[in-house]
C-alpha cells in the first residue's frame, strides 16, 4: 500500500514541478509523502480579493483510495477564508473530501476545487454551526462525518 | 408449507386471528408474495418444530441462518431477472437499489428502465435518458427498449476478465507501470487489478459499503457482485464480509426480518406478527435466534432491549427502563438523606449542626429527630426524647402522605431491583446447587439423572424472577381497578412459589430426607412454572383484549 501512495505522490509532485501548479496555487514546501503545503489565491473578481491562504494536504498510505486530510492552515501568519463551508480552525466541509472523493482525483484537483469553491462565494460568513464544531472538532478533519447540505457555493 | 401456518387457518383462537388480520394489513405495504416465497423458499429445509400449540403470550417466529436469508435474497433476485428479463447482477442491483421493495420496483421499472437503471447505478445517464419525458410514446419506448436492450448486453462487458490493454496504459490511480490487468465497469473507467483491490477492500472493510462506485470522479456506476468478486481475487474473508453486510442490508430493509443483536452472531430472525408497530401494543415479541449459544440468544423483535421482557409490553417497559435511569438514585438519596418542613414541605437535607431546625423558606423551628415544633420541647434542648408526643406524630404522618408517590415509585423499583440482583446471583446459586449435586449422589443412592431436578428448579427460578421483575415494572403503571387488583393477585401467587421454592433450594440438605426434599422440590418447581405461564398467559390476553389501563400515558394506546 505505502509503495501506490508514494509512487503515486512522487508522480504527481514530478508533475507539478515539471508543469506547475495552476494559476493562484503555489507549492509551498512538500518535502517528504506526508504533508504538503501550498498557498491557494482567487484571481481575478472575488470577494477574496488579494488575500492568500495557505493549504495543508496530510496524506496517509492509503492514498489515493482514500482522501487527503486537506485543511486551511491557521497561524500568526494566515488565516482561514472566511466562508461559509469553512470553519474557523480551518477545516473545510467539501463533498469532495468525503464521501465524493474519488481515487483519479489529485492534490491540484483539490486545490482547483477549493479556489473555485472561494470564487463563488457571495457572502463572507461562517458557517452557522461554526462554534460548536470549533469547540470540539478533531485535529483531524478526516474524523468529521460533514454533511454536505448545500451544493450552490 | 410448514405445519404453523396450517393449524393457525384452523384455529378460531384470539391471538391467531389477530395474526391474520396483521398479516393481510401489511400486505397493502409490502409485498404479498414475500409470504409464499418464504414458506416456499425454505418451508422443507427449516420447518418450525411443531409445538402442541402455542401460548397466548409466546410469539410465532422462524430463525434463518445466514444461508437461508441468502437463498431469500436469491430468490427475490431470480423472480426479477426472470420479469425483466436482466442477468442477476443487474436484478440484485436494481433490488438494492430500491431496498429490495419488488412492487415498487416493477412499478418504476416499468414506467422508465433507464432512469431506474441509471439511479441503481447500473448503467450510465444516456442522452436519451435526460430527454424530456414528454416525447411521444414510440420515442419513450425505445428509450426503455434501448435500455433494457443495454441490459442484456451489460453482461459482457461486465465480466470482469481482465482485458489486456495496449502497452502504454498506465493506471491514472498508482501510475505503476508494470501493471498488467487492468479492468472497468460497463462506464469504461479502467483501473489496474491492485487499485480495484485495494479501493473495494478499504470500501468493503473500513466503510462496512456494499454499494461500490466506479474510482471516476463523479461517476456513479455500482460494482455487480460478480466484479467484487474477481477484484477481490484470493480474499475470502472480505467476500464474506460483503456478503454479510448484503444480508444486512436485506435483512434491514425488510420489516419481517431482524438482525440477532448479539455480537459476532449472523442468524436472523423471522417475525411477521411483530413486524408493524401498532402490533406492539398487543404482543410481547419475545424472539429467540437459532444459534446454539449459553445462554441462548433471547432478544425483543420490537425493542432494543436485549432480554425477555414479558409480560409487559415494549412500550412500558421502555418507560420504566427510562424512570429508572432517570430517577432511582434520586430518589433514593432523597429518601435517605432528606426530610420535608411539616409546614411548607421544602426538601431539606440536614448537612450539620444540631437537631434544632428551622426552615429557610418558611422559619418555621423544629426538631429533626421527632419532626415535632421546637416550642414543645422546652427545656430538653438539643436532646429530643419526645418521639411519642402528639405534634410530632401528626407531623411525620403528614411527611409520609407528601411522600406517598416517591415510596409508590420505590416500593416498585426495589422489588424490580431486587429481583434483578437475585438473577444475577443465580451464577452463584447454580454452583452451590451443583455443589449440592454431589453431595446428593454421595450420600444417597442417587444418580447424576436423578438429582437433576435441583438444576431445573434453579432454572425455573431464574426464569420466574424475570417474570416478576417485570410485573413490577408493569404492575407500576397500572390503573387502579378490579384488572389491577387480579393482575397483582397473580404477580403475588407467584412470587409467594418463588420464594418458597428458592427457600427451599438454600437449605441444608439431610441425608436421610433427600427423597422427600426431592419430591418437594419436584412439586414446586412444577406449581411454579404453572403460576408463571398463568402470569404470563393472563397477561398476554389482557393485552390481547385490551384489558389493562394505565395510569400515564402508553404509546399506541388511545
Amino acid at each position: 500500500m505505502a509503495s501506490i501512495s508514494t509512487r503515486r505522490l512522487h508522480k504527481e509532485l514530478s508533475e507539478i514541478r515539471t508543469e506547475g501548479c495552476p494559476c493562484g496555487i503555489t507549492l509551498l514546501n512538500a518535502d517528504n509523502y506526508e504533508t504538503w503545503f501550498f498557498s491557494i489565491e482567487v484571481l481575478g473578481e472575488s470577494l477574496y480579493q488579494g488575500e492568500v491562504f495557505k493549504l495543508m494536504f496530510r496524506f496517509d498510505a492509503s492514498y489515493p483510495i482514500s482522501s487527503p486530510a486537506v485543511q486551511f492552515v491557521v497561524d500568526q501568519n494566515s488565516q482561514a477564508p472566511v466562508h461559509p463551508h469553512v470553519y474557523s480552525n480551518g477545516h473545510i466541509c467539501a463533498s469532495i473530501l468525503g464521501t465524493e472523493w474519488s481515487p483519479v482525483l489529485s492534490v491540484s484537483a483539490v486545490c482547483v476545487t477549493l479556489q473555485s469553491m472561494l470564487a463563488s462565494c457571495k457572502v463572507k460568513e461562517r458557517p452557522v454551526d461554526n462554534d460548536r464544531y470549533v469547540r470540539t472538532a478533531p485535529d483531524n478533519p478526516k474524523k468529521t462525518r460533514f454533511q454536505y447540505d448545500d451544493d450552490t457555493v | 408449507m410448514s405445519s404453523d401456518y396450517e393449524y393457525s387457518d384452523e384455529d378460531g383462537d384470539y391471538y391467531y386471528d389477530e395474526d391474520e388480520d396483521m398479516m393481510s394489513t401489511q400486505e397493502d405495504g409490502s409485498a404479498p408474495s414475500d409470504d409464499e416465497m418464504d414458506m416456499d423458499a425454505f418451508g422443507d429445509d427449516f420447518k418450525v418444530p411443531q409445538r402442541a400449540a402455542r401460548k397466548a403470550y409466546e410469539i410465532e417466529h422462524e430463525s434463518l441462518p445466514q444461508s437461508a436469508v441468502e437463498k431469500l435474497m436469491t430468490s427475490d433476485v431470480d423472480h426479477i431477472s426472470g420479469i425483466f428479463g436482466a442477468d442477476a447482477s443487474t436484478a440484485a442491483l436494481l433490488l438494492r437499489h430500491m431496498n429490495w421493495n419488488k412492487e415498487r420496483l416493477i412499478e418504476k421499472y416499468m414506467d422508465n428502465a433507464s432512469v431506474v437503471s441509471v439511479a441503481a447505478g447500473i448503467s450510465r445517464p444516456s442522452r436519451t435518458s435526460l430527454s424530456p419525458s414528454a416525447a411521444g410514446p414510440e420515442r419513450s419506448q425505445s428509450t426503455s427498449s434501448s435500455a433494457r436492450s443495454g441490459g442484456l448486453r451489460r453482461p459482457t462487458r461486465q465480466t470482469p476478465v481482465p482485458t489486456p490493454k495496449p502497452a502504454p496504459f498506465v493506471c491514472p490511480i498508482c501510475f505503476d507501470d508494470s501493471q498488467t490487468a487492468f479492468s472497468s465497469l460497463a462506464c469504461e473507467h479502467t483501473f489496474c487489478a491492485g487499485c480495484w483491490n485495494a479501493y473495494i477492500t478499504s470500501k468493503i472493510r473500513e466503510e462496512g459499503e456494499h454499494a461500490i462506485r466506479c474510482m471516476a470522479e463523479g461517476c456513479a456506476l455500482i460494482a455487480p457482485d460478480l466484479f467484487v468478486r474477481t477484484a477481490l481475487a484470493e480474499d475470502t474473508p472480505t467476500w464474506e464480509r460483503f456478503n454479510e453486510l448484503l444480508v444486512r442490508h436485506f435483512v434491514a430493509s425488510n420489516p419481517n426480518l431482524k438482525y440477532c443483536p448479539y455480537p459476532s452472531c449472523t442468524y436472523t430472525v423471522s417475525c411477521p406478527s411483530a413486524a408493524l408497530k401498532s402490533s406492539l401494543t398487543t404482543v410481547v415479541p419475545s424472539v429467540m435466534c437459532g444459534a446454539t449459544a449459553s445462554p441462548p440468544h433471547k432478544f425483543c423483535f420490537g425493542c432494543p432491549i436485549e432480554s425477555d421482557h414479558r409480560p409487559v409490553i415494549c412500550g412500558v417497559a421502555k418507560m420504566w427502563l427510562k424512570k429508572c435511569r432517570d430517577d432511582s438514585e434520586t430518589a433514593n438519596w432523597i429518601k435517605s438523606n432528606t426530610k420535608e418542613c411539616a409546614k411548607c414541605q421544602s426538601t431539606i437535607e440536614k448537612n450539620g449542626g444540631c437537631n434544632h431546625m428551622t426552615c429557610k423558606k418558611c422559619k418555621y423551628e423544629f426538631c429533626w429527630v421527632c419532626m415535632g415544633p421546637w416550642s414543645e420541647h422546652g427545656t430538653a434542648w438539643y436532646s429530643c426524647n419526645r418521639y411519642d408526643e402528639k405534634a410530632g406524630i401528626d407531623a411525620r404522618d403528614a411527611q409520609s402522605k407528601s411522600r406517598a408517590s416517591l415510596e409508590r415509585y420505590l416500593h416498585y423499583y426495589n422489588r424490580w431491583a431486587n429481583h434483578e440482583q437475585s438473577a444475577k446471583l443465580s451464577v452463584e446459586l447454580y454452583t452451590k446447587t451443583e455443589k449440592k449435586m454431589e453431595e446428593m449422589q454421595i450420600t444417597s443412592d442417587l444418580t447424576w439423572i436423578e438429582v437433576q431436578f435441583m438444576k431445573k428448579a434453579v432454572d425455573e427460578v431464574e426464569k420466574c424472577r424475570m417474570t416478576l421483575k417485570w410485573t413490577y415494572a408493569m404492575a407500576y403503571y397500572l390503573e387502579k381497578g378490579n384488572e389491577k387488583e387480579l393482575f397483582e393477585d397473580n404477580q403475588r401467587d407467584l412470587e409467594k412459589a418463588v420464594e418458597d421454592l428458592s427457600e427451599l433450594l438454600e437449605s441444608p440438605i439431610d441425608a436421610e430426607a433427600i427423597s422427600t426434599l426431592r419430591q418437594k422440590v419436584t412439586d414446586k418447581t412444577v406449581y411454579v412454572s404453572k403460576r408463571n405461564e398463568i402470569m404470563l398467559d393472563d397477561t398476554a390476553k389482557g393485552f390481547l383484549e385490551g384489558r389493562w389501563s394505565w395510569n400515564v400515558s402508553v404509546e399506541g394506546f388511545d
